[in-house]
């Protein structure tokens, strides 16, 4: 029984420092789907299905500024894409899992669960039980995140229009922003991007904001060069 | 937003979330990314979220809105200082909330 795998629970236990985070985030993407105009209940199957809260948000926002399916398709695929990354470089250790475990794994990976499980397999290349450390961790983090995007929804219904609820997130967004410009390069890719959605705010479709990160990403590769 | 326009937006994101995440866990275990394009997905984060940020700050109902009467952008303003100063998104996020309720009632925006 996997719940009972050592390995299991210490990717469990390595995950305790971050909860309180992981739990505030969803406690906001909660709050903020009901403040974008989703019913609760649509809310809270959005969670549990899609699994991605800055998507999530992201194609609530953009279906309020009167965006077609077509680039909230887009822009989820652009804004997933990290998962890819996660998902190249965790799957060589993933492979022992069974077939079914394995669709769990992936429904599962997110950014704390890949992040701690690649710091162990860093620390300790040659220890078993990297799999099961994996989906200790990822567990203790869909827990974590599902419980409180509830508890958001439920809050977040309940309070007044007048407190502008909505604006919550593009707040999330300006703290993840911040939080993702690490160097020169990334504050690069962020002016590119922000001027470019300036500019661009007329295309039609509401492609500004994919033209806007493919500015951004150009302009990142291009000030890496640069200041290396 | 009605019952089936939601079910298909959250269908949609499904597939743009789970399709990146099983990649290569379940589909692709032999196959390896171009270093170029690793480089480059390092900047999707910020170059997104700026996108989606900035629009929201600086127009309002359609028009280029810059200055003290534009509420959302004096809270935006506030949200990043305090995130360069703590660096904590809950800390961050309730000062941007606070910021615009305090621009709206004292700088008649």
């Amino acid at each position: 029984m996997i719940l009972r795998s050592p390995h299991f629970i210490a990717g469990l236990r390595a995950c305790l420092p971050v909860l309180p985070g992981v739990a505030a985030f969803g406690a906001i993407s909660g709050v903020a789907m009901v403040g974008a105009g989703l019913s609760p209940w649509l809310a809270a199957v959005m969670s549990v299905v899609v699994y991605a809260g800055t998507a999530q948000l992201a194609a609530l926002q953009l279906i309020g500024a009167g965006a077609p399916l077509g680039v909230i398709f887009l822009a989820g695929m652009i804004l997933n894409l990290r998962f890819m990354l996660y998902s190249l470089s965790i799957s060589p250790h993933l492979q022992g899992l069974r077939p079914r475990a394995r669709w769990l794994a992936s429904y599962f990976l997110s950014d704390n669960g890949y992040a701690h499980t690649i710091a162990r397999i860093a620390s300790q290349p040659t220890a078993s039980g990297h799999a099961e450390y994996y989906l200790g961790a990822c567990t203790a983090i869909w827990v974590t995140w599902e419980s409180a995007t509830v508890a958001g929804i439920v809050v977040g219904a309940g309070i007044p229009a007048s407190w502008s609820l909505e604006f919550v997130v593009v707040l999330t967004f300006t703290a993840l922003a911040m939080a993702s410009i690490r160097d020169r390069a990334a504050a690069a890719a962020a002016i590119a991007a922000g001027i470019t959605a300036i500019a661009a705010i007329d295309l039609p479709f509401r492609l500004g904001l994919i033209a806007a990160a493919i500015a951004g990403i150009v302009a990142g590769v291009i000030a890496e060069r640069w200041t290396r | 937003m009605d019952t089936l326009t939601a079910l298909l937006l959250i269908t949609l994101l499904a597939a743009t979330s789970f399709v990146p995440r099983a990649s290569f866990i379940l589909w692709l275990h032999r196959v390896k990314l171009p270093e170029f394009v690793q480089r480059a997905l390092r900047f999707v984060p910020a170059a997104v979220f700026t996108a989606l940020v900035v629009p929201q700050l600086v127009f309002s109902d359609g028009a280029l809105d810059i200055g003290l009467h534009n509420a959302k952008l004096v809270a935006g303003c506030a949200a990043i200082s305090f995130a360069v100063v703590t660096r904590n998104p809950l800390v961050t996020i309730i000062a941007g909330m606070a910021a615009l309720h305090l621009a709206r009632n004292f700088l008649g925006s």
